[in-house]
């Protein structure tokens, strides 16, 4: 498995886990990854990152929910999900009969929720680790989620951490001053990776109407039109932080997933791009192996970092 | 469902802001199911961003038909494509029409306002196959919203017209048209697509009736599969009422499951 036929070696190290190769899917954008069955072999992925998950199924934003932008998407879905019951009831046992690693976006309205997700799950078989969704807004603190802060974000990891017995991955909001700050606190928290970014608060108004185009007002931009703040902030992080760092943002190639790797990213999460092509994730593998081999490049691990002087 | 990446448009029929497009897609042609749609790729670049969500207006051995109103930046691309252009398109996708709710022999209502035909003409051809008689309402706004008559007429399919302002058919909504003749002879059941308050008064109509009813609802997609839930609408279920994908459970819905605003 380490060894494609073609000579390139395409695993990623995430130091806890080694990947087939470094294409996971984002957590939103691949539903609990059998919506995708009849359009690639989820098994030819580095990993699939499952739709986040509260305890309980929850109900999620009224329509519009969806907006398209230039070069982007605004999505105000509001997590909208069915559990972690009925994910271990119903999805679970299906994906632990494919050869693929399942990453699963723990979500929750507190701290305890958090916890009682990962608790929950720890008791099932087939998770490879738990990207932990610091973005939820807190019902007790008025909506702040605990990306917000350093202190919020450390409190958090910290607990999850000592209750999970996975690894685990803390995804990062870019609606911050400092993301290297919250980053560091993370990392101090003991998070053996972090995945960066989720999408930009953003909002579109409907100028006839001069109502928001969305039910919620506000949601969250993905898609090419982020990938270049994405990038900065992935090299930012990379550059500072000692764990490894999950790059995502607009990935619709495998040029871009490239770039991130170059600017540090240990592996790569593509999302909106799978919403147009179902099968993206798995072309974008084949292109990153395309362009190893018109480089000579003998194993991707290589590429990771090695961004130069401008 | 399949990811048709050489589907060619072969022929384009256009009235004004409508456009009907034949396209060569065997493999979709042959899976399709009346009130089924496809995910229809507009731009090469990055946008729109999104593919766009089409209802199938007819299904042959060689491919799919489309018919739909240029109504924003996607189909206004889409409109812009000539015959011989390639197309990527995926599907066919959703649940559609049952199109075994009436027997043979019973009468079918088939309900349409403006783009919201567009299936209704591949349902009818599939009734009318199954031996049900199938009587379609076609309304618009105006004559020029109505292009489709003609296609109608030419299927031998029994059809009544409508227009908003009197100038075809009968004068005002196509919902007071079929109210109009539900009352004189009871369908087994009407099917329908059209704007949102086109169904509701309908949904009214068909549950005072007591008639059976589906709708097939539209909405912005952001996938068409069922993974992005960008979506949903209010959908009565056994477990109480929630947000419910579109794309994955409808777009055809039994009426009185559906909650309208």
């Amino acid at each position: 498995m380490a060894v494609k036929a073609k000579g390139v070696d395409l695993t990623a190290d995430l130091g806890f886990l080694k990947l087939r190769n470094p294409v996971l899917t984002a957590s939103g954008t691949f539903g609990y990854g059998l919506e995708f069955e009849p359009y690639l072999d989820l098994a030819k992925l580095g990993g699939i990152v499952v739709k986040g998950l509260y305890y309980g199924p929850r109900e999620g934003n009224p329509p519009p929910r969806l907006v398209e932008t230039a070069s982007g998407l605004i999505n105000a879905i509001g997590l909208q999900g069915i559990g972690v019951e009925a994910f271990a009831a119903k999805v679970l046992p299906k994906l632990r009969r494919i050869d693929t690693a399942v990453f699963v976006n723990v979500c929750g309205a507190d701290d305890d929720e958090y916890a009682a997700v990962v608790e929950y799950l720890d008791k099932q078989e087939g998770i490879a680790a738990y990207e932990l969704n610091i973005s939820c807004p807190n019902v007790k603190k008025e909506g702040a989620c605990p990306a917000l802060s350093p202190g919020t974000t450390f409190d958090l990891v910290k607990r999850i951490k000592a209750a999970s017995r996975r690894p685990v991955i803390t995804k990062l909001s870019p609606n911050v001053t400092s993301i290297v700050e919250i980053a560091l606190a993370a990392e101090e928290a003991g998070t053996d990776a972090v995945a960066l970014v989720n999408t930009f608060l953003a909002m579109a108004v409907d100028l006839e109407t001069r109502r928001p185009k969305l039910g919620n007002v506000y949601g969250g931009l993905s898609g090419p039109a982020i990938k270049p703040i994405a990038l900065r902030m992935v090299h930012q992080v990379a550059s500072r932080l000692k764990v490894p760092v999950i790059g995502m943002g607009g990935i619709m190639t495998g040029a871009d997933a490239l770039e991130f790797l170059v600017a540090g990213a240990a592996a790569v999460e593509v999302g909106t791009a799978s919403f147009i092509d179902p099968d993206a994730a798995a072309r974008t593998v084949a292109e990153i192996e395309g362009w190893c081999e018109a480089h000579g490049i003998a194993a991707v691990r290589d590429v990771v970092g090695t961004i130069r002087a401008s | 469902m399949t990811i048709e990446r050489d589907a060619r448009l072969r022929e384009i029929q256009c009235w004004g802001d409508f456009f009907r497009f034949s396209i060569d897609a065997p493999a979709l042609g042959r899976a399709a199911r009346p009130g089924q749609f496809v995910m229809v790729k507009v731009s090469e670049g990055t946008f729109p961003l999104l593919r766009r969500p089409l209802g199938l207006h007819d299904v042959s051995e060689d491919g799919i038909e489309l018919f739909f109103k240029v109504a924003g930046k996607g189909t206004e691309l889409l409109a812009r494509k000539k015959p011989g252009d390639r197309l990527d398109i995926l599907g066919p996708l959703g649940k559609g029409f049952t199109v075994s709710a009436a027997a043979p022999g019973e009468t079918a209502y088939l309900v349409g306002g403006g783009r919201g035909i567009a299936p209704l003409y591949f349902l009818a051809r599939e009734l009318a196959r199954a031996g049900t008689r199938p009587v379609v309402f076609y309304g618009g706004r105006c004559l020029a919203d109505i292009p489709l008559r003609d296609r109608f007429e030419r299927a031998g399919l029994e059809f009544l017209c409508s227009t908003d302002d009197g100038s075809f058919g009968f004068a005002g909504f196509v919902t007071e048209l079929a109210g109009r003749e539900l009352a004189r002879e009871k369908p087994a059941i009407v099917y329908a697509c059209g704007p949102d308050p086109m169904m509701k008064a309908l949904a009214a109509i068909t549950a005072k009736h007591g008639i059976p009813a589906e709708f097939s609802l539209e909405s912005v997609m952001g996938c068409g599969i069922g993974a992005c839930w960008g979506c949903v609408h209010r959908i009565r279920n056994e477990s109480g009422d929630g947000w419910v994908k579109i794309c994955e459970e409808g777009p055809v819905f039994p009426g009185e499951r559906i909650l309208w605003p």
